[in-house]
C-alpha cells in the first residue's frame, strides 16, 4: 500500500467510527441529527487543544471521547422536548453553534484560521491504521453487542413508538440520552483520531455539509445495519476519490445517492442485501 | 374490600371542549368495572388522564393510597398500571413475540445499566409466548405486524398489557372490531384473568359483553358521571337509557 491508500484507508476507518456514531443515535433510537460534525468538531479540537498543550496522545484521544461525550448528553437534554422535524432543526442549529463558538475562538481555538501544528501521535502512517482500525473494530462490537442486548429492544421501542413505549415502562428520556452519549463519544473519538491524522483542522471540517454527509453514508448503508454503514460509508469516501468527476460534484453525488436511497431502498444496502438472500434462499429451497 | 384507584374531582378542558368535569369514582380491589357512555363521552380521556398521557386540569388519582399525580408516564406503569389501546399500536419493526416479550422485560429495562448488561431474552419470550397461548394468538408469534388481521393485533395489545405483570388494567374497546366469537372469547380471557386477582377497568360499547362480564358500571356522559352500581340496574335508569339510545327517546317516553 502506498501513502496515498494509506491515508484513504485511514480517512475510510475515521469515517465509519463517525457513522457508527449517528447510527446508534439514528438508526437505534430513531432520533435524527443534522449536527453531527459538532461532536466530530468537539473531539478534533479537544485533541488539537490539548496536544498542543503537551499532553500524551491517550490521554487526548481519551478526553476527546468523554468531552464529545458529556457536551451530547447536554445537547440531548435540551433535545427531549423535541421531536422528528424539530429535532432535525434543532440539532441543526446546535451544528452551527459550534461553528460560530469556534469561529470566534481565535486565541484557544484560532478561530478562522484553524488549529495547525499538532504535534504527531507517535505512529506511522500503517501504525496509525492499524489504531484506526482498532477503533472501528470497538466501535462495531460495541454497536452489535448493543443491539443483542436488552438496551437494543428498548431503543427499538423508542424508535418505532415512543408514546407506547412509555406505557410500557421504557424510561424513554434516559434511552435517548444514553444514544446521544454514546454516539457523540464515538463522533469524538473519530474528531480525536482525525485531529491527529491531519494535523491542521479548520472549522469548515466540521460543518453542516459533514453532518449531512455522514448521515448520506448511514441512510445509503442502511439506516440501523452495522455492516451496511461500514459499507455504505466506504462506498461514499471511496467512490469520489476514484473519479475526478465524482470528487468535483461530491455533494451532488451524495444528494443523489441519497434520494435513490430513499425512494428505491429505504433500508439502504443492507435492505437489498437481505432481500437478495431472501430471493436466493427460496430459489435454493424451490430446487 | 380496600380501594385499589381512587379517582378524584378530575376535570380536562381541551380549549372549550369540556372532556371531563368533576369525574370521582373508585375502583375496588379485584373488581371488574365497566367504563362505558355513548361517543365523545370523555372515557378515553379518563383513562389517559389516569395513566399520565393526558395531563388535566384538576385531578386527584391515587393508586394503592399513593398519589401519582405528577409523575411520568413509565413510573405510574411501573407503579402497577397497564393500559391498551384503542387503535392498536404494536411495534411494527418486532414480531408478534418480541412486542410481548419486551413488556415482560421490564425488570430488566428498568434502568439503562440493567439493560445493557443483560442480552438473554429466552424466559421473556417463553413467557411472551405463554401469554399469546392464552390469548388464542400463539401460533402467529414469529409472524410479523404488517398484514395481521385486527382481531389478532387486538388481542396483541392485551397480551402486552398482561406482561407487564399489573395491579391494575386498563382496556380501552378491547373487544372492538372482534367478531362474536372472537369478542366473547377475549372477555372469558379477561373475565378468567380478573378471577385470578386482577382488577380490570374497560372501556366498552359491545353492552352484551359488557353486562355478561362486569361487576359494576360507571357510566360517563358529556364528560360527567351520570350513574355508578349494580349493571342490571345502572342499565334501567332512564338517564342511562337517554344517554345511550338518544334524547328522542327520552322525550317519547315524557
Amino acid at each position: 500500500m502506498g501513502i496515498y491508500e494509506l491515508s484513504l484507508a485511514i480517512i475510510v476507518c475515521i469515517n465509519i467510527v463517525l457513522a457508527l456514531g449517528l447510527n446508534l443515535i439514528t438508526g437505534y433510537c430513531g432520533q435524527i441529527s443534522l449536527g453531527h460534525a459538532a461532536f466530530f468538531g468537539i473531539g478534533a479540537y479537544t485533541v488539537g487543544v490539548l496536544a498542543k498543550a503537551g499532553f500524551p496522545s491517550a490521554v487526548c484521544i481519551f478526553a476527546a471521547i468523554l468531552m464529545a461525550g458529556f457536551i451530547g448528553i447536554i445537547v440531548g437534554t435540551a433535545s427531549l422536548r423535541v421531536r422528528d422535524d424539530f429535532l432535525a432543526i434543532t440539532t441543526m442549529g446546535v451544528g452551527f453553534l459550534f461553528l460560530g463558538i469556534i469561529r470566534q475562538q481565535e486565541g484557544l481555538l484560532g478561530g478562522e484560521m484553524g488549529l495547525s501544528g499538532i504535534p504527531t501521535i507517535g505512529f506511522d502512517k500503517p501504525g496509525f491504521l492499524v489504531i484506526a482500525f482498532i477503533a472501528v473494530i470497538l466501535c462495531s462490537a460495541l454497536s452489535l453487542y448493543i443491539k443483542r442486548s436488552w438496551m437494543g429492544f428498548a431503543f427499538d421501542a423508542v424508535a418505532t413508538d415512543e408514546d407506547t413505549a412509555k406505557l410500557l415502562t421504557v424510561d424513554v428520556a434516559a434511552y435517548k440520552l444514553t444514544a446521544f452519549a454514546l454516539g457523540t463519544a464515538m463522533a469524538g473519538l473519530a474528531g480525536g483520531l482525525y485531529c491527529y491524522f491531519t494535523r491542521f483542522i479548520m472549522p469548515d471540517d466540521f460543518g453542516f455539509l459533514t453532518s449531512i454527509s455522514v448521515l448520506s453514508m448511514v441512510a445509503v448503508g442502511g439506516i440501523g445495519s452495522v455492516p451496511g454503514v461500514i459499507i455504505g460509508t466506504a462506498l461514499l469516501t471511496l467512490l469520489p476519490e476514484m473519479s475526478t468527476f465524482l470528487s468535483d460534484y461530491k455533494l451532488l453525488f451524495y444528494g443523489a445517492m441519497l434520494f435513490a436511497v430513499m425512494r428505491f431502498a429505504p433500508e439502504g444496502i443492507a435492505g437489498i442485501g437481505t432481500r437478495v438472500v431472501q430471493i436466493y434462499g427460496r430459489r435454493g429451497d424451490a430446487k | 374490600m380496600s380501594v385499589l384507584l381512587n379517582v378524584r374531582n378530575v376535570t380536562m378542558h381541551f380549549g372549550g371542549v369540556h372532556a371531563l368535569t368533576d369525574v370521582s369514582f373508585q375502583v375496588m380491589q379485584g373488581e371488574f368495572l365497566s367504563l362505558i357512555g355513548p361517543n365523545g363521552a370523555g372515557k378515553t380521556t379518563m383513562l389517559r388522564a389516569i395513566t399520565g398521557v393526558v395531563t388535566p386540569q384538576f385531578a386527584k388519582v391515587e393508586l394503592g393510597g399513593v398519589s401519582i399525580v405528577g409523575l411520568p408516564i413509565h413510573k405510574r406503569a411501573r407503579l402497577g398500571m397497564a393500559m391498551t389501546n384503542q387503535i392498536v399500536r404494536p411495534f411494527v419493526t418486532m414480531n408478534l413475540l418480541d412486542n410481548v416479550a419486551l413488556a415482560a422485560g421490564h425488570r430488566r429495562i428498568a434502568t439503562v445499566l440493567k439493560a445493557v448488561s443483560s442480552v438473554d431474552k429466552g424466559a421473556e419470550r417463553k413467557k411472551a409466548q405463554e401469554l399469546l397461548d392464552m390469548l388464542g394468538i400463539g401460533k402467529h408469534t414469529q409472524e410479523n405486524i404488517q398484514g395481521q388481521p385486527l382481531g389478532v393485533l387486538k388481542r396483541l395489545e392485551v397480551a402486552r398489557a398482561l406482561a407487564l405483570e399489573p395491579k391494575l388494567l386498563l382496556l380501552d374497546e378491547p373487544l372492538a372490531g372482534l367478531n362474536h366469537i372472537e369478542a366473547a372469547r377475549l372477555a372469558d380471557v379477561i373475565v378468567e384473568i380478573n378471577k385470578q386477582g386482577l382488577t380490570v377497568v374497560m372501556i366498552e360499547h359491545n353492552l352484551g359483553e359488557v353486562l355478561r362480564v362486569s361487576g359494576r358500571l360507571v357510566v360517563l356522559d358529556n364528560g360527567r358521571k351520570i350513574a355508578e352500581g349494580d349493571p342490571q340496574i345502572v342499565m334501567r335508569q332512564p338517564k342511562v337509557r337517554a344517554a345511550y339510545v338518544g334524547k328522542e327517546a327520552e322525550d317519547a317516553a315524557a
